[in-house]
Parts: C-alpha cells; sequence; structure tokens
C-alpha cells in the first residue's frame, strides 16, 4: 500500500532524536519516490495496451493543449521584457543589433526550459497531485490495489510519459515564442530591423544549445511527474492533506527544477 | 478461514489495534461493530494487507497475508472483494467501465464475455438501468451498489464490506443487506461487515464482535450479542434503541 503512515516518536523523545527520525522519513521518502519513478517506467510498455493508450493520450491532451495558452502568453511577454531589458543596455553600446542574439541564447539555454517547467509544475503537477491524492482520500487508490491493478501504473504512467515527451516540445515552443515576443520589441522600439533579428537569432544557436535545453526540460518533466504522482498517492487526512500535498508539489517541483537546472547547466558548459 | 493472530496497530504513536485475536470461518458473515475511531476500519484493511500489522500476523487459509508480497500478495487479494465506504468509484468512468476495469485489467475474458458479464452484476444489484452513467450523476446508494457490484464481479470467495449502509435512506440499506445475505446464501461467500448499524449487523451477522479501543469487548451470535451483559455492548445497542426486550419483540434479529 502507498501510504504515509505518522511518523511514529517516542514520548520521550528530544528535539534531537526528532530532527533525526525526519531525516530518516525524508530520505526514506526521497527512496520511495524514485522507486515509484521507476515502476512508473517500467510499466511505459502497457501503454500499447488500446485502454493504457487512450489514458496516455488524454493526459497528453491535458498537458499539451491545457497549458498551451498560459505557456504563449508568458512566453511572450519574457521575450519582450528580456529584449526590452537587455535591449536599452546594448543601446548604450549601439550593440542594439544583437538582441536577436541576446534573446535567443537566454531562452534556448535557461529560460524557455525553465519556464515551461515552472508552468507545468503549477498548472499540470498541481492538478495532478491534487486528482491523485483526492483519489487516495477517497480510497479510490486503495480499490485498485485491491483490484491487484498497479495504481502507479495504471495512473502515474500515462501521465510520465505524457509530461517526459511534451515538456521538451512545449520548451522548444516557448522558445520560439519568446523569440518572437523579442522580435517584437526589437523591430517596434529598438528599430533593428526584422531580417537582422533573426539573422542574429539564428546565428548564436547552436545545436548543442538546443539539445541540452531540450534535455533540461524532458528531466523537469519527469521530475514534475513523479514529485506531483508522489505527494498525490500519500495524501493523508482528506481535503487538508490533499490541500498541503498540492502545495507541497509545486513547492518541491519549483525547488527541484531550479537545483537540477544548475547541475545540468554546470554539466554541460563548465 | 482467516485469522488474526495477535495483531498490533499503532499508528501515531496510539494503539488502534491492541493485541487483536479472532477467526472468521469459510461462508461466514462476521460483523464488527463499534464507535468511530476504535479501528474496524483498520481491521478489514489488514485482511487485504492495504495495512500491515506492527506486530502480529493474519493468516487466510494457513498463508500468511500480512508480509506477502509481488505475485503473491495478487494472487491472495483475487479472491477478495472489498466495498468502501465511499464506493471509490472511479469519476472518469460510467458505472458499467468501472464495474468492468478488474475484468479488462485483470483477466483474458473477450469484451462480449465482459459485456455480458457486467450486465449480470449490474442486474444483480438493480443497477442495469444506470449502466452508462457517471458516478457523480447517480446518488449515494447506487454508488455503493455500483461498487458493490464492481466487488464481486470477479467471483471473489471473500467479501469485505466498509459501512454498506452508513449514509442511506432504510429501504436501501435493507437492500444491501439482502444482497450481502444473497451473496452469502447463494454462492457461499465469505462476508466480512464493518458496520454501526446494528439493525444491520443482527440481521445479517452469523457472529456479531464489538471492537472497544482496540480489542473486542463482545463476540457471539446476534441472540448471544443482544444478551450481553457487556456495558460497552449494551450502550451501543442502546444508543440505537435496541433492547433485549423490544428487539426481540419485534423480530428483527435471526
Amino acid at each position: 500500500m502507498i501510504t504515509r503512515e505518522p511518523i511514529d516518536y517516542p514520548v520521550d523523545a528530544s528535539s534531537w532524536q526528532r530532527a533525526q527520525l525526519a531525516l530518516r522519513q525524508g530520505l526514506s521518502e526521497l527512496g520511495r519516490a524514485a522507486v515509484m519513478g521507476a515502476r512508473a517506467v517500467s510499466g511505459l510498455p502497457s501503454l500499447r495496451q488500446p485502454r493504457h493508450w487512450t489514458a496516455f493520450l488524454r493526459q497528453m491532451y491535458v498537458v499539451g493543449i491545457g497549458s498551451l495558452p498560459v505557456v504563449t502568453v508568458v512566453a511572450v511577454f519574457i521575450g519582450m521584457i528580456l529584449a526590452l531589458q537587455i535591449g536599452l543596455e546594448l543601446q548604450r553600446y549601439n550593440q542594439e543589433v544583437r538582441i536577436g542574439s541576446a534573446v535567443m541564447i537566454s531562452m534556448l539555454r535557461e529560460m524557455a526550459p525553465f519556464i515551461t517547467g515552472l508552468i507545468l509544475a503549477a498548472c499540470v503537477g498541481s492538478a495532478m497531485a491534487a486528482q491523485i491524492g483526492t483519489m487516495t482520500v477517497n480510497d479510490e487508490i486503495a480499490a485498485l490495489e485491491i483490484m491487484s491493478i498497479d495504481p502507479v501504473v495504471f495512473l502515474m504512467t500515462p501521465r510520465l510519459a505524457a509530461l517526459a515527451i511534451l515538456a521538451p516540445l512545449l520548451s522548444f515552443y516557448t522558445c520560439m515564442m519568446g523569440t518572437l515576443g523579442g522580435a517584437v520589441v526589437g523591430t517596434t522600439q529598438l528599430n533593428v530591423p526584422w531580417t537582422q533579428y533573426v539573422s542574429a537569432a539564428l546565428d548564436i544557436a547552436r545545436v548543442k544549445d538546443l539539445y541540452v535545453g531540450l534535455f533540461k526540460a524532458m528531466v523537469y518533466g519527469l521530475l514534475i511527474a513523479i514529485v506531483s504522482c508522489y505527494e498525490g498517492f500519500t495524501a493523508t487526512q482528506g481535503a487538508v492533506g490533499v490541500g498541503a500535498a498540492t502545495r507541497r508539489s509545486v513547492v518541491t517541483s519549483f525547488l527541484l527544477i531550479l537545483i537540477v537546472g544548475y547541475f545540468i547547466s554546470r554539466l554541460f558548459y563548465f | 478461514m482467516i485469522t488474526f493472530d495477535h495483531v498490533v496497530k499503532r499508528l501515531g504513536g496510539r494503539t488502534v489495534l491492541d493485541d487483536l485475536s479472532f477467526e472468521i470461518a469459510k461462508g461466514e458473515i462476521f460483523v464488527i461493530v463499534g464507535p468511530s475511531g476504535t479501528g474496524k476500519s483498520v481491521t478489514l484493511k489488514h485482511i487485504v494487507q492495504l495495512l500491515q500489522p506492527t506486530s502480529g500476523a493474519v493468516w487466510l487459509d494457513g498463508e500468511q497475508i500480512s508480509n506477502a508480497t509481488g505475485e503473491r500478495l495478487e494472487r491472495l487479494r483475487e479472491r477478495f472483494g472489498y466495498l468502501f465506504q465511499s464506493g471509490a468509484l472511479l469519476g472518469w468512468m460510467t458505472v458499467a467501465e468501472n464495474v468492468a476495469l478488474p475484468l479488462y485489467e485483470k483477466t483474458t475474458l473477450a469484451p462480449d464475455e465482459i459485456a455480458q458479464r457486467v450486465q449480470e452484476v449490474l442486474q444483480m444489484v438493480d443497477l442495469a438501468d444506470a449502466a452508462e452513467q457517471m458516478p457523480a450523476e447517480i446518488s449515494g446508494g447506487m454508488q455503493k451498489r455500483a461498487a458493490l457490484a464492481r466487488a464481486i464481479v470477479r467471483r471473489p470467495e471473500i467479501v469485505l464490506y466498509d459501512e454498506p449502509t452508513s449514509g442511506l435512506d432504510p429501504v436501501t440499506s435493507r437492500t444491501i443487506d439482502r444482497l450481502i445475505q444473497h451473496l452469502n446464501k447463494d454462492l457461499g461467500v465469505t462476508s466480512v461487515v464493518v458496520t454501526h448499524d446494528m439493525q444491520s449487523a443482527l440481521s445479517i451477522g452469523h457472529r456479531v464482535a464489538m471492537l472497544h479501543r482496540g480489542r473486542f469487548v463482545e463476540i457471539g451470535t446476534p441472540r448471544e450479542f443482544v444478551a450481553s451483559r457487556c456495558p460497552e455492548a449494551q450502550q451501543f445497542l442502546e444508543a440505537q434503541y435496541i433492547t433485549r426486550r423490544g428487539f426481540w419483540q419485534e423480530g428483527g434479529a435471526r
């Protein structure tokens, strides 16, 4: 049974002993989340079954189409803000023609996967944690277990696959939209010709930047799915517990996106 | 036979089950009653290892279920159906899809055979007309019956009922009681029922056990239970307006 049982503190435990127990519990949960992620990955062949394939397509729709409007608006405005702030500085040195390069490299390497990750964690991950959490407190997960249906494969695998596939695609889309937003500011406020903007943007873009960005986004997608589903599966104590699980899923995903993002950048660029 | 062997369960520093030992015979309807928070549902969850004991063991026909894992646990759980208090139907599936789910996922039956089996059990619980409705579109009583249909669709040997009549009107409650009796008498299903409803407990149970602070304080046939001198059992009966004299005069129990 996937449950988070309350910590059984000894009655006379000191603060230090309680901290040790909490740390042990935290490490144990980290391990359980990793095992759950591995179980979900091992369940990928089940997506060949028509019923599971349908669930996967439903998740693709939720992740992809569902978050597209938010991603578009955020990406365009991030691109515009980047172009405006960097463009003003570049203008002081008469280098505003390079604004396309600056926006493209920022979006491609860091901003696109980062923004996509945050949006997916906030919009999709929280919804996953809330839905699975509600199912947990309503005994629907226990009902699946009694029927010998693995809830991880049944519920988490389609979500994990959808996020792993769509996060890089959405990241690429975010990059394009952000660059387009930058172009709007570049051409209208910095008086950089459109062709020059595009040329500068394409000149700087390297294949390595593209695949590192896509790789990052895929890792973020996997992390969001694992964290959100784990929090959902281990939710306890009714509506309050579901709310807490949802909040934990968003906070943990945000932190992991920042920390893991740094290490991936370090791995590929230093 | 289900056997609890000195089962202790602690949750968050509290002892929920305290050295609990009892046996449930094959073909029996065993009813567990008691106030809220005494560990009735926890007891039920131990039978199918939704919870594991802190110490002690739970056995099913000589095979320990409380330490079973993997395929062995799956094989043991195949012998059970479980009716949850909330029904626990999956909200994005129709009633028929919910009932068919265990057959699609865990058997090799052809789709038309599955459809036929689903139709049979839905007729048994009088829900054939609601097959294509979503769980949110039907009443609480209908949801319970749909969940019961799902619990029995694989023809289990043992069905566990967690508060099968809670929140239902008396007529629907008696319908559920009759279904439990029908499954027991006609199909030989062993039943373990957790309930607050003493009318139901005394009407359907072969034996009734009173759980209080993690231990059984009274266990016996409905007649023995009503005649009990145990203060907790008497208090529980009187709270539902059942007295030794009154209940038997009305002829509510076997």
